[in-house]
């Protein structure tokens, strides 16, 4: 292989193939702020919720953690969001497209994979907590949100960039569904220009920048968050 | 002690029974505190002594028993009531549970805004009072993480204090102490005691506690098995359970016999 070649094709490629970026983190972001939305109150459900919840919640986080990304991609755009934005109430709105899709599979599985997070974190907190919130007056709900989760998010933050990595790559499974990310970009321009090693190199090096950018960014949002002297580990 | 005649005490158990794992934790305890008095817990660890507390404000739900506060007995299945009780009895644990991720003013305000309504202001300003009180306004902007223990367990007690709470329950304040950082602690207690707030307090520190209480509880297996005053019980002819549980304590406390220390004062 000449070098001078793959890397011109590549050069030549780099537009068109960051036009990508643009849908990947749109599906990121998309899916990151769905399974926090819904991570946190399954969380919270899955912990302090009567059993039946608790059960429910459970079932839930093994649907979206025992089904493949890919097989729930096909299930959602070939069959589920087909069927319902063929039902009048639900047409026009844009469900049957494979963005909406794609966003959806990730930000599902991504709040069962949150949700444990989150539990783990609010699991990990001293008994003591809740217990002198509630001496004090204050209700399961108010005491839950001002005592516990801040607490409890604060130390989720580095599973949760590990999340942000994870899903990141997951998020290059959209393509099989028709979304212009990375991948697809990548597959496409590979064909045309007959340099399929050169492109997959530029698609990977595109993924690592996106995943050490996103994860800096949280390590920062980690530092800034940091209470004084708190830290579990060195917690004297 | 004398208003125990005329109005209802502050907070009353009646019977209060609980069954965990299998254990009677509590066997039909019964004990009222009228207002001002000043009530001490003491015995060996697992009778039941940090139970009978949580089971006072409900953190426990007791399997049987009423609570009265004030004489109205208090419906542990409404939230309400629940919250209610709460607000006008305060607890002090022994690990403190101060809210880690909260500086110690904002630790003192935060039941004050969410609790009672009031504007961050007001909080504010309650919040540094209470703290100044217990000799911790220039502490007031630190985080948990850098108080001492002894620190840490007066914010705990500015921040139930700032509810004007009714009636105080201490469970074991000095037990996670450092020992030179018990005295503070036990001088903010004595303050509390002698501004007539209505205690009760489980602890180990027994001539402390012999200063300050009307009556001794001494509770082992789940029930109350002696109760009377620290003259009368430690007295050293009284051949009381609760004299030769306290000697064996200062014994292991190595503080030379707290025996001797007390009888003068229980002569009295």
């Amino acid at each position: 292989m000449d070098f001078t070649v793959a890397y011109n094709a590549a050069r030549e490629a780099l537009p068109y193939m960051l036009g990508g970026v643009v849908w990947t983190v749109g599906l990121i972001v998309g899916a990151m702020l769905l399974g926090l939305a819904l991570g946190v109150p399954l969380a919270v459900l899955q912990v302090y919720g009567p059993w039946p919840v608790r059960r429910a919640v459970g079932t839930y986080v093994w649907l979206f953690r025992g089904i493949p990304i890919l097989v729930q991609m096909y299930i959602f755009y070939f069959g589920l969001l087909s069927w319902i934005s063929a039902l009048p109430l639900f047409s026009g709105l844009g469900l049957d497209s494979p963005f909406v899709a794609a966003v959806l599979v990730l930000g599902l599985t991504s709040s069962a994979y949150q949700s444990q997070i989150f539990r783990g974190a609010i699991q990990s907190l001293p008994a003591g907590q809740l217990k002198a919130a509630r001496a004090l007056g204050l209700t399961d709900p108010q005491a839950i949100r001002s005592i516990i989760l801040p607490q409890a998010l604060r130390l989720s933050i580095p599973a949760w960039s590990n999340e942000y990595s994870i899903l990141l790559k997951d998020s290059a499974l959209a393509f099989t569904i028709g979304v212009v990310e990375i991948m697809a970009r990548m597959r496409s321009i590979a064909s045309t220009t007959h340099e399929p090693v050169s492109m997959t190199f530029l698609a990977g090096i595109i993924f690592f920048v996106l995943t050490w950018v996103g994860v800096k960014a949280l390590n920062h949002l980690e530092s800034r968050v940091r209470i004084a002297g708190y830290t579990r580990q060195g917690a004297a | 002690m004398s208003a125990e005649n005329q109005t209802p005490p502050v907070l009353e158990a009646r019977a209060l029974g609980k069954t965990l794992g299998g254990n009677r934790v509590l066997d039909a305890v019964s004990l009222s505190l009228p207002k001002g008095c000043v009530k001490v817990l003491i015995g060996p660890s697992g009778a039941g002594k940090s139970t009978l507390l949580q089971c006072l404000n409900f953190l426990i739900p007791p399997d049987s028993g009423t609570i009265l506060l004030e004489g109205r007995e208090v419906n542990g299945k409404s939230r309400r009531e629940l919250c209610t009780l709460r607000q006008n009895v305060g607890m002090i644990f022994q690990d403190f549970n101060l809210f880690d991720h909260l500086s110690a003013l904002e630790n003192v305000r935060v039941a004050l805004m969410k609790v009672k309504g009031m504007s961050k202001l007001d909080a504010g300003e309650l919040a540094l009072a209470e703290l100044a009180r217990v000799g911790l306004q220039d502490k007031a902007a630190l985080y948990p993480a850098s108080l001492s223990g002894g620190q840490k367990q007066r914010v705990a007690i500015a921040r139930a204090l700032a509810m004007d709470p009714k009636v105080m329950l201490l469970d074991e304040p000095t037990s996670a102490l450092d020992p030179e950082l018990i005295g503070e602690v036990l001088a903010v207690i004595r303050d509390l005691a002698q501004n007539g707030m209505t205690m009760i307090v489980a602890t180990h520190q027994i001539s402390f506690s012999a200063s300050l209480a009307d009556e001794f509880l001494f509770m082992e297996k789940g029930r109350v098995i002696e109760s009377g005053s620290p003259a009368e019980l430690l007295r050293r002819d009284s051949g009381s359970r609760t004299l030769a549980f306290c000697a064996k304590i200062s014994e292991l406390s190595g503080e030379g016999g707290e025996a001797e220390v007390l009888a003068p004062e229980c002569r009295v």
